[in-house]
């Protein structure tokens, strides 16, 4: 009894101390987070729906999915080049890091518009 | 003038009004340009010797279809089906072939044709290698600069201008995948080390796209795919992880899985194949790993931090290995395939698959080769590792598990040395930039003369020391000027044995051979393009040719006409069925050809010469081959007490299957050698056993002028009372 209660506790404080810490955050990183967010979400609906209809045209599937996931990727690394708390990329101007994640990202939709199929 | 002449070099520099920091420049520019011209003509031996001309099996098809590419334009060539090969299944081309080198030597040829410079395109094709072996020195240079220092990269140019390892596969003439792939391979590479130690997603796309460059060149780009995810695996566990290593692997994976999957070829693999997995499991590793620290980061308090610690851990792990359970349980996700389990295991191929083991180049290097391929190398090799644990960083730790992996992989498999070579070669520069640095480094101690002791080792020997020595380190100084001259002596020895290697071993184009006549003038047996200019002039354009699978592509690309079987051996069955037809007796074996449509057969034979790559010597892997799909045909009927014999001891299946009938037709009246019976064996030594051989339902079309290529044609059915 004793137990449960502490690890609900521990849950909850966890949560608590997450939750907190979290909205420290900058609004400009709170944009990239709720970005990529949207991007899993999307990959999981996604293949919820694969799952329910099947996978025939593969390579349309895994254009789809690819490019959620690619771009969620891909804005977790501006994140992470944005960050002011990062010491290693301090000498990287931000606007050099959003125009690397905006030719990235080009790159990624070509290719996945070619995959398409 | 000759004032000007008598000056040494650096006052010659310095009547340029150049500074330190631009004579080094301009240094360090002569050297690559003389490297980059040098890794060009060593490789032209054979084109000097012999002629302009395409070497070996592989390239024939490579340049057959690199002609049909400029020929018809990309969008056929892409969705090309090949009738004239594996009659009667045909070849989907477009889709069977890795088209990188095919579509980097038509580029050539349409700039060059831009240009106004009209080469034929089996110019370009003869020339693509040895160009793409200077641009891999070019690379070379840039990656030991960002290793360790440009003193390094220039050894680790040279070194590689010159690697007998190297040249093996990029010769003049031998348009193969892995000329242009080594070059992708060493770029990639570069690319994303660089990407590694700047953090920036410009260098992670430049990464990907090299390794799409280098997926649409060679199956080989399996090693980096695999290389890549354990070199971030040993950063992760070792602790050296950091945000720079989460973007570069991130994008390279993401971008370059999603552009090899544009190459036909390749497919799906990246999703369903096991040799793929570890790419995609240490992905998801990172993603969790990377997570898991920023909540850390997030987190003041360690305890509540375990807790969640332990929930994320248990429960990525259990995903994870469902997901794998599943997917290798259900045969969704491949197991590695033969090709390269043979890798991890080198028993496996012997057993399973013999046209694998039947390779020689998939035979295990002897110590012997890896002497002939690396030279001095071989040792410089442990000595740079030495240097490189010394100074580890992410770049260091990259190097030194490509040159340990590679290097396993060189032992298993003969044909791996030449991924090995560039690692070789790299971590062989830093060993010996570091030492000539330090020993320059104690020459020039204490001492206001000018030395011109450079980085490069080759050079420094000149470096002779003044009257002004200090006293008390006389050995010292001496030592180091010992020790230069001792690694100039190295280096030399190793450029010699080099050329010495590339001019007797690695540039015989093997299609045309040459022997020492009785007084020492040479001769040449141009038999193989006889035959097949014979086959293109004097039968029908539907003829369909039987021979052994090694021949195929020469017989399509030179011969014009269409063949069974192919090098590309995709089709054990039907090669087994062409085995079968060469070993059986002629009655059974015309079944099988009237059933194949078969109207000339093939076959090459070195016993007026004494050529030993004949197919009498390949005769026993077809008969495994053949065996191992119809069990009718058994091994030990050939072989006499375990032993393989022609003569008159030999088994009589051997006696009187159609391939020795085919090859020893009217050879028993043959005078080959003074002295000898007339149907001497030249190449196995012994006279043989039957000499009388009556052909029933083939008669002879062509032989060439030594024998070498005999051409049978197949004589359609009587007919019928």
């Amino acid at each position: 009894m004793a137990r449960e209660k502490s690890s609900k506790d521990n849950a909850k404080a966890l949560f608590h101390s997450l939750r907190s810490a979290y909205a420290a955050t900058p609004v400009n990183l709170k944009i990239i987070d709720l970005y990529v967010g949207f991007a899993v979400f999307t990959a999981l609906i996604q293949v919820v729906y694969m799952a329910s209809v099947g996978s025939f045209p593969f390579n349309s599937f895994l254009s789809g999915v690819l490019s959620c996931v690619g771009t969620a990727v891909l804005a977790v690394c501006l994140r992470i080049q944005v960050n002011k708390e990062n010491k290693e990329f301090k000498d990287l101007p931000p606007e050099r890091a959003f125009a690397d994640f905006v030719l990235c990202n080009l790159v990624l939709h070509l290719v996945i518009m070619n995959f398409l199929g | 003038m000759a004032a000007v002449a008598n000056m040494p070099v650096s006052d010659l520099l310095k009547s340029f009004k150049l500074k330190t920091k631009q004579q080094e420049l301009l240094i360090r520019v002569s050297i690559l340009c003389l490297v980059y011209i040098l890794a060009f003509i060593t490789r032209l031996f054979s084109v000097l010797r012999y002629e302009s001309m395409i070497h070996e099996f592989d390239p024939y098809f490579n340049y057959r279809t690199t002609l049909y590419l400029t020929q018809n334009g990309f969008y056929d060539f892409w969705n090309w089906f090949d009738y004239e090969s594996w009659y009667p299944l045909g070849r989907i081309v477009g889709g069977t072939l890795y088209p990188g080198l095919m579509v980097t030597a038509a580029l050539i040829y349409r700039i060059l044709h831009f240009l106004r410079f009209a080469v034929h395109i089996r110019e370009v094709c003869v020339l693509t290698a040895p160009f793409f072996a200077s641009n891999t020195t070019l690379v070379a240079y840039f990656f030991g600069k960002e290793i360790w220092d440009t003193g390094a990269g220039l050894v680790a140019a040279i070194l590689i201008a010159v690697c007998p390892g190297y040249i093996s596969r990029s010769v003049a003439g031998s348009y193969d995948n892995e000329g242009v792939a080594i070059f992708a391979l060493l770029f990639t590479f570069y690319l994303f080390v660089k990407a590694i130690n700047t953090g920036s997603l410009a260098w992670s796309l430049a990464s990907a796209f090299g390794y799409f460059y280098m997926v649409s060149a060679w199956g080989g780009y399996v090693f980096i795919i695999n290389l890549i995810p354990l070199y971030v695996l040993v950063l992760l566990i070792t602790g050296r992880y950091s945000m720079r290593l989460y973007v570069a692997y991130n994008c390279m994976y993401v971008l370059g899985m999603l552009l090899a999957m544009q190459i036909r070829f390749v497919g799906f693999q990246h999703v369903q194949s096991g040799e793929h997995m570890a790419a995609m499991g240490v992905f998801f590793l990172m993603q969790v790993f990377y997570f898991l620290d920023w909540v850390k980061h997030m987190l003041s308090d360690t305890k509540l931090f375990q807790a969640f610690l332990r929930i994320t851990v248990t429960c990525a792990v259990a995903v994870g290995s469902i997901a794998l359970g599943l997917g290798m349980l259900s045969g969704y996700i491949s197991p590695w395939t033969g090709r390269f389990y043979s890798l991890l295991d080198p028993t496996y191929a012997k057993d399973h698959i013999p046209i694998i083991a039947s390779v020689s180049e998939h035979q295990p290097t002897a110590w012997s080769s890896f002497m002939f391929d690396f030279h001095i190398l071989l040792f410089l090799f442990p000595a740079g590792l030495y240097f490189c644990f010394k100074r580890l960083s992410d770049a260091t730790i990259f190097i030194v598990m490509y040159g340990l992996t590679s290097m396993y992989f060189a032992g298993v498999m003969v044909r791996l040395i030449l991924v090995a070579t560039p690692a070789v070669c790299l971590i062989s520069a830093i060993a010996v930039s570091a030492t000539v640095k330090n020993l320059t480094v104690l020459l020039r101690s204490k001492n206001k003369g000018v030395q011109t002791g450079s980085t490069k080792g080759s050079s420094s020997s000149k470096a002779s020391s003044k009257a002004l020595l200090d006293q008390s380190q006389p050995f010292q100084k001496n030592g180091a000027i010992a020790l230069l001259f001792g690694a100039f002596y190295l280096l030399s020895k190793y450029a010699t044995h080099c050329t010495w290697v590339t001019s007797e071993a690695y540039s015989s184009p093997s299609i045309v051979l040459a022997a020492r006549g009785a007084h020492g003038s040479r001769v040449i047996f141009d038999d193989y393009r006889e035959a097949y200019f014979w086959l293109r002039q004097n039968t029908p354009p539907d003829a369909k040719v039987m021979s052994w699978w090694d021949y195929g592509y020469q017989i399509t690309a030179m011969g014009n006409r269409t063949v069974i079987v192919d090098n590309n051996t995709w089709n054990n069955t039907h090669i087994a069925t062409v085995g079968r037809a060469m070993s059986s007796y002629e009655d059974e074996a015309i079944e099988i050809m009237r059933s194949l449509d078969v109207d000339y057969v093939l076959v090459v034979f070195g016993g007026v010469t004494g050529y030993s790559s004949d197919d009498i010597n390949k005769f026993l892997w077809m008969v495994r081959i053949g065996g191992g799909v119809f069990p009718v045909i058994k091994e030990p009927d050939y072989l006499v007490n375990g032993e393989y014999r022609v003569d008159k001891g030999a088994a009589p299946k051997m006696l009187n299957c159609l391939m020795y009938k085919l090859c020893y037709y009217r050879f028993g009246e043959m005078l080959t050698e003074y002295g000898k019976p007339p149907g001497y064996d030249r190449a196995r030594g012994v006279e043989i056993g039957n000499k009388d051989i009556k052909l029933e339902h083939l008669e002879e079309a062509f032989t060439t002028s030594n024998w070498i290529v005999r051409i049978y044609k197949v004589k359609p059915p009587n007919n019928r009372w």
